[in-house]
């Protein structure tokens, strides 16, 4: 008979590591709290750093993981895994159990909620939108203030609900600076003309082709960085955004009128992660996110035999990083269904 | 006699080892969150004072580690200690309180040169 693995969570990492699981002969079960699977994905209009469509990567796991024997469970919250006599027990919200002979937990993250930063004005100020906001303009194919005008001066914060000990959040959200880069792109390209400035801490462009977008973002695009960490925004007289920031090269307090600003919201352990995470009895990190066995070697693997980890909800991982964590995992549940006894 | 515009120039290098870095020290050991600092500038944007007068706390602190004390003794009186740096810094630096220890260690020095 097939070993039975559940996954939870249908968003990069679940699909990965559930398309993977039945490629290798597994009986899958894919537990989405939403309506559909895709997760975040299916917010994102373009992808860094070669801006290709979000779509692509959803198309993908279209062919992965349809007409295949993989059970898709939507809008199904899993609240809990416990363990019984040798397999595992998975609780859903409305009190259904599913037996499992092993688990991949692939729960993602939460965009930070930028209301949270309230010095910043979001949901004060109708100009003050976050990156997933602007993404849907993208989507949209329109990017307009809130008077339906076209937006002479944008601007950028980095930084926003990441590395700051305000929020509770010391790490550093990785993919944040990569999408400023992106979105300053996108906002020149779709409306010319447009000054674009990014108020940054430090820009960490550790990924692939990285540093080559930013570099691009300068050179052919003319977008501008200014390096200081944005303290407050409010408003003028005539409805423009001021911003306030020290402008920490030239060495002076900059003040700065725009049209529209967008805070590059961080990524955070989600709330349905947290939840999971104290019920059945899983390890969290001081991040908040969970804790696998071991950083190194065991990235995958849990405090609890049997329960495996795959994607963001262990750390802020972009899609890249998210697909080959998930086939690790996958990796680690091979071995682990090979030498139970079960 | 007249000057021809020659003038002997003042050295403009940081000389690391010349300089005494045992106030920074000392608001470390007092202070440290001091040391966790990223110059991100956000105390100085949200500073009344540096907004109206050359004063500009992140360029104290780093001075301040660099021990180019001259300049900080100058200007760290300036502060008016209202304490919204302290507030909006990302870091949690009690920056308030490293002022104090700032001010109080250069009184320390005048004391202990009389």
């Amino acid at each position: 008979m097939k070993k039975h693995v559940i996954v939870i969570g249908g968003g990069p990492a679940g699909m990965e590591a559930a398309g993977q699981l039945i490629k290798n002969g597994y009986d899958v079960s894919l537990f989405e709290k939403d309506k559909t699977t895709g997760g975040h994905l299916n917010e994102w209009f373009k992808l860094f750093p070669d801006r290709r469509a979000g779509s692509e990567v959803l198309d993908y796991y279209k062919n992965l993981i349809s007409g295949k024997d993989l059970k898709i469970i939507n809008s199904t919250v899993v609240e809990k895994v416990g363990q019984s006599g040798g397999s595992l027990t998975v609780s859903t919200k409305e009190g259904i159990e599913h037996t499992a002979d092993a688990v991949v937990i692939a729960t993602g993250f939460d965009l930070f909620k930028s209301t949270r930063k309230e010095e910043y004005g979001y949901e004060i100020y109708d100009n003050v939108i976050s990156s997933a906001d602007l993404e849907a303009m993208f989507r949209k194919g329109a990017v307009i203030t809130s008077e339906g005008k076209t937006p002479k001066n944008v601007g950028f914060v980095h930084c926003v609900g990441s590395r700051d000990e305000k929020v509770g959040n010391l790490y550093c959200s990785k993919l944040c600076c990569i999408t400023a880069v992106k979105q300053a792109i996108e906002i020149k390209e779709h409306v010319p003309g447009t000054k674009v400035y990014c108020f940054y801490m430090d820009m960490r462009m550790g990924g692939a082709y990285y540093e080559e977008l930013y570099r691009e973002a300068q050179e052919e695009w003319g977008v501008n960085f200014i390096r200081g960490k944005v303290s407050e925004v409010s408003e003028s007289i005539n409805n423009r955004l001021i911003v306030k920031v020290e402008d920490t090269l030239a060495g002076r307090p900059l003040k700065m009128e725009l049209d529209m600003l967008v805070l590059m919201a961080g990524m955070e352990m989600s709330e349905a992660g947290k939840k999971l995470a104290s019920l059945t009895g899983l390890k969290t990190g001081d991040n908040r996110f969970f804790s696998p066995a071991d950083h190194h070697y065991g990235s995958n693997r849990s405090n609890i035999s049997g329960i495996f980890y795959a994607g963001a909800c262990t750390m802020p991982m972009n899609i890249t990083e998210t697909i080959s964590h998930a086939r690790a995992a996958v990796a680690d549940v091979i071995d682990y269904l090979k030498d139970s006894k079960r | 006699m007249d000057k021809f515009g020659f003038a002997i120039s003042q050295q403009r290098q940081i000389d690391f080892e010349a300089n005494r870095r045992d106030i920074a020290e000392y608001i470390s050991e007092k202070e440290p969150s001091f040391r966790v600092c990223i110059e991100c500038g956000c105390c100085a944007a949200t500073c009344t004072t540096g907004n109206f007068t050359p004063f500009s706390l992140r360029e104290l602190l780093i001075l301040l580690k660099r021990g180019e004390n001259d300049k900080v003794r100058d200007n760290i009186n300036k502060c008016m200690l209202c304490g919204k740096c302290t507030l909006v810094c990302p870091r949690g630096v009690n920056t308030r309180n490293v002022i104090s220890l700032a001010r109080e260690a250069f009184q320390d020095r005048i004391k202990n040169a009389v």
